[in-house]
This record gives structure tokens, C-alpha cells and sequence, in this order.
């Protein structure tokens, strides 16, 4: 069942203060993850403060460096259902949880950030880990 | 809101993957508590010798890159029946 809006509008803000776009229905998700070329940081929000207190933090601090993928979008677990689903079918494999990040270059999941990769670790720990994602797969040509 | 916590007071492990180990497989999910009936995880995933494929090594290697692939919601496993409990995040690759 979703939290009151009251309680998640601040979470919200956080991820989309630093710029990301928030996706809260399956076209958004389709229009924004679904046939995108070059590469798309996929933040999956969550309530849980264990984790997801140092994973909005750790996406901001990995914004600010130097290598960035192309758009940053932003979904809302146990909110926005459909739009979380929709987001998750474009990650293969992957198995839902929430936080989590996906980098896609060309629609496919290049890396993967999972809940258990954020619980417990600092987000300048986790923002290192993204920087170097992004070092990896978005500072070169990403379509033929 | 960053560092909010909603749920204080809680177990140390509280919303932490973790691998519970027991005499027949591996349970793998998020550690909720410690009840009198036993150990409470959520989302969880097991292994179990014998039937599920390849060995304990290879599903937590698969489950650390690709995540819990959670059979359950709510996964309630007797304390006598735990052998051992670590982060999934400790496990090596």
C-alpha cells in the first residue's frame, strides 16, 4: 500500500532538485527508457530510510562529476506501481529492489546498482561506484 | 530527508539483505526481526541442496549480480533451523 504523498513529495523533490526526471506512469517510462539511444541513469526511489537515505545523496554527488549519462530518470517503488513494473521490464535479468540503479546505454542494462550494494555504505562510497559506471560506459560513442 | 529512518529501534540487521544459512539451503531476503517463532525476512529467495540447480556458490555469485530473485514476501524460519547469518553484501563474488 503507498505512503501518503505528504510523506514521499520530499523524496521526490530530492531526486528531481538534482535533476532527474521523474517518470510516474508507463508512458513516461516508455517515452523515456523505452526506445532511448546513448545512456540513461534509471534511480529506482524507495521510502526505506536504510538505504535509500544514502542512495538519493550518493546519485546527487555522482552527478556532479565530470562523465555523466545523457538523462537522468527516476521512478518511485511501492508509489507509482505501473511505472516501477514498466521500468523493471527494461532490466533483463536484474531482480527488483528497491533503491536501486540501472545504467542503460542503448536500452540494454550495462550496470546494475542493487539494494544490497547501498545498505550500509556511505554515498560517497556509492557515488564512487556510480562515477567509475559512468567513467565506463558513458564517455565513449554509444551508437553506430 | 536523507538519512530519514522510519523505522527506529529496530535490530541491527533490520532492512539488511542478508544469507541465513540453514542445514538444508540458504534463504536469502531482507532481515526484519527476530520473533519467537524465528528469524522474519521479507522478499526472499532460498537455495535447497539436492533440488535447486548448481551449488550454494554459484546462486549467491548469480544472486550477487543479478539481486534476490524472491519466491516469497514473508519468510518466517524457526531459530533452531538458522545455522549462520551475514550480509549479502559480505559475501565474496
Amino acid at each position: 500500500m503507498p505512503y501518503p504523498e505528504s510523506l514521499v513529495a520530499p523524496m521526490r523533490a530530492e531526486m528531481t532538485s538534482m535533476g532527474a526526471v521523474e517518470l510516474r506512469t508507463v508512458a513516461d517510462v516508455d517515452a523515456a527508457v523505452g526506445s532511448a539511444t546513448g545512456t540513461t541513469l534509471v534511480f529506482v526511489n524507495s521510502v526505506c530510510g536504510c538505504a535509500a537515505g544514502n542512495a538519493r545523496p550518493a546519485v546527487k554527488m555522482a552527478l556532479g562529476h565530470g562523465v555523466l549519462p545523457d538523462r537522468t530518470v527516476t521512478v518511485f517503488a511501492g508509489q507509482d506501481l505501473d511505472a516501477v513494473a514498466r521500468a523493471r521490464s527494461y532490466f533483463g535479468e536484474y531482480q527488483p529492489s528497491s533503491p536501486s540503479m540501472a545504467l542503460l546505454r542503448d536500452g540494454e542494462v550495462v550496470h546494475f546498482v542493487h539494494r544490497h550494494q547501498i545498505e550500509g555504505r556511505s554515498p560517497q562510497s556509492i557515488a564512487a561506484d556510480l562515477t567509475k559506471a559512468f567513467d565506463t560506459y558513458c564517455s565513449g560513442p554509444v551508437s553506430a | 530527508m536523507s538519512g530519514h529512518v522510519f523505522h527506529p529501534g529496530h535490530h541491527d540487521l533490520h532492512g539488511i539483505t542478508v544469507v541465513l544459512e540453514t542445514n538444508s539451503g540458504l534463504w536469502v531476503g531482507r532481515f526484519d526481526s527476530v520473533t519467537p517463532k524465528g528469524v522474519l525476512l521479507h522478499d526472499a529467495g532460498c537455495y535447497e541442496d539436492g533440488v535447486t540447480e548448481g551449488t550454494r556458490e554459484e546462486y549467491l555469485r548469480k544472486t550477487l549480480k543479478f539481486g534476490v530473485r524472491a519466491t516469497v514476501k514473508n519468510k518466517l524460519i524457526p531459530e533452531q533451523d538458522v545455522r549462520g547469518i551475514r550480509q549479502l553484501a559480505e559475501v565474496s563474488a
